[in-house]
């Protein structure tokens, strides 16, 4: 057919950085042929605040509460990281009451962190009802960790060696209620969404990457997991005592969007497992571990990294013997997991874009830091 | 600034917190400290990461397919890393991808030392999934020298090395797309070398961007 006969001509068309489903301020500047993606620019930075630079000018105290800045919906798993990264270079531990309420917050904010994804990614394909039931649920997580140390999002939980507060008279219990309240409202999302025509059809074979793909860009997380790479790295390289409790690593074999969201809900369940096996054997003890009040770590390095909700969070911390880390390096799972967007919308309809901005689950706090 | 008192005070209502553990190490603490602060600034250049030699057989048979290439293997906390030589890192890189299974990059950074003669260090740290293990590839490099690229040996390579690019103005060669990320375009200046202030900016872009006379 001549070129002349339907104007081919490729269109470039700017979405964001104000655009209600890039999730923050990210912008992706789109090649299209017609509907179809030809290649995507990811054009980030709008929220760039040097958190790297700004450790290097605090103490190692003063710099703990910037991290909870990066993925501030999963602020507690930010802290935990930099807490074990520093411990590490201090060559000490968290006693063992301090690492079970770690593993209890902090699955706690992987549940806050998966329902706020799968509320605006319900969202954003087209569900409106999903988001109202996972911000109720969202609401009991928050405000236990509201009751525990009086913030909701940008916790500032943990210190460097044990925990920043002891808990609260009734922490167990109402740990204890949202384990037991929770597990039926997953059900009911799954009978909202799982079998959901419109929601299997927007999603099943929408930006596929497979586990080799993952391997190559680095990508780790759910998105892994859901293309059959069965790894985790609590249970890969356990830290706070995750070695101690059963569960499981849900995995799915497809690699696309389905499958994410399928893996993301039974890790939710997963979660809520690990919170029932914590919270009932919270040893008594200290909260804090033998850390001086001023901190300062031998010359050394170490990296250290957990596995957050979005994937691996790494703490590369350089010391120089000061007060003052000489360089922290955020290993960011969301900056990493976004490079490979291009990979996994090209070929697509520019309503995938969107379908797999969401399955990324990225927060722009943390791809920018 | 405001900001510098704030985190100061939040200190303050640490000890109480901390109550149980602090009997036992204050004293240790204050035994420690208070003399050192004067006497032990002149001994302190010596100090040096305490790393010991890592001796496995992953580390022999780098050593003697690189030979000279490799400076050190050594062990720190448990983790381990290859020091080589500049043009030595991406041939490790690759033989560990593909000889040795470190079929992940999880990271490239770099760090800043601007007294010493190769003033950075560029970082690679990877893991393998069969053997799950971690180490990282260190490459001391002067300012101006042009590390090879590892997009071709791993693709995820190519924003983490735009990203060393924007905060140390470290040229990749080969890499495919070597611009900005963070910050913008055309902003002046690599904000995380040690020679730039953490108040600094880049005034004539923030005026001519943002249409005011300072960002402070």
């Amino acid at each position: 057919m001549p070129d002349t006969f339907l104007d081919s001509t490729e269109l470039i068309l700017n979405m964001g950085p104000q655009h209600p489903s890039t999730h923050g301020v990210l912008r992706v500047i789109l090649k299209l042929d017609g509907e179809k993606i030809l290649g995507t620019d990811c054009v980030i930075g709008y929220l760039h605040r040097g958190v790297e630079k700004i450790a290097e000018n605090r103490t190692y105290t003063q710099f703990n509460p910037y991290v909870d800045r990066m993925d501030y919906v999963a602020a507690v798993s930010n802290g935990l990281g930099y807490c074990l990264a520093v411990e590490k270079l201090l060559n000490v531990q968290a006693p063992p009451r301090a690492q079970v309420v770690r593993v209890i917050l902090t699955e706690l904010n992987r549940i806050a962190s998966h329902l706020l994804w799968l509320g605006t990614h319900a969202l954003d394909i087209g569900a409106i009802t999903p988001v109202f039931y996972c911000f109720r649920e969202r609401e009991e997580a928050l405000k236990i960790f509201e009751q525990y140390c009086g913030a909701r999002l940008t916790t500032h939980a943990f210190r460097i060696g044990g925990l920043q507060y002891e808990t609260y008279e009734g922490f167990e219990r109402d740990v204890k209620e949202f384990c037991e309240m929770f597990p039926p409202k997953v059900d009911e999302y799954e009978e909202l969404l799982t079998n959901n025509r419109i929601w299997a059809g927007r999603l099943k074979g929408v930006g596929i990457l497979n586990g080799d793909d993952c391997k190559e860009y680095g990508v780790t997380g759910p998105v892994l997991r859901a293309a059959g790479v069965k790894w985790d790295l609590r249970k890969a390289q356990p830290y706070s005592g995750y070695e101690q409790y059963d569960f499981e690593i849900p995995t799915r074999e497809n690699g696309d969007t389905y499958d994410r969201y399928i893996v993301r809900m039974q890790e939710m369940r997963q979660s809520v497992r690990i919170m029932e096996q914590a919270v009932e054997g919270i040893p008594a003890g200290p909260i804090m571990g033998k850390v001086g009040k001023v901190i300062k770590p031998p010359v050394g390095e170490a990296y250290v990294s957990i596995e957050a909700p979005k994937g691996e969070l790494g703490y590369y911390v350089v010391s120089d013997g000061s007060t003052q880390p000489y360089r922290v390096r955020v290993r960011p799972p969301s900056y990493i997991n976004l490079q490979a967007l291009d990979k996994m919308v090209r070929g697509a309809l520019i309503a995938d874009v969107v379908a797999v901005i969401g399955t990324l689950d990225i927060v722009l706090g943390e791809v920018d830091r | 600034m405001a900001d510098e008192q704030k985190p100061g005070g939040s200190e303050a209502p640490s000890p109480p917190a901390g109550e149980g553990a602090k009997p036992p190490a204050k004293p240790a603490a204050d035994a420690a400290k208070p003399p050192p602060p004067k006497p032990a600034a002149p001994p302190k250049p010596p100090a040096t990461m305490a790393a010991t030699p890592w001796d496995s057989a992953l580390a022999r048979s780098v050593k003697e397919r690189f030979g000279d290439g490799i400076l050190a293997t050594s062990t720190y906390l448990g983790q381990d890393f290859v020091v080589t030589k500049p043009d030595s890192a991406m041939p490790v890189l690759e033989y560990l991808k593909l000889d040795a299974d470190f079929d992940y990059l999880v990271d490239i950074t770099a760090v800043d030392w601007p007294k010493r003669a190769e003033r950075f260090d560029l970082v690679y740290i990877v893991y393998s999934f069969p053997h799950n293990q971690r180490a990282r590839i260190k490459v001391q490099i002067a300012d101006g020298f042009e590390p090879r690229t590892a997009t071709g040996v791993h693709l995820t390579a190519n924003w983490l090395e735009r990203e060393v690019f924007d905060m140390f103005g470290i040229r990749f060669a080969g890499h495919p797309d070597l611009r900005r990320i963070l910050m913008p375009e055309d902003w002046q200046g690599y904000p995380l070398r040690k020679d730039y202030g953490i108040l600094q900016q880049d005034v004539r872009w923030v005026q001519e961007n943002l249409g005011i006379e300072s960002g402070q």
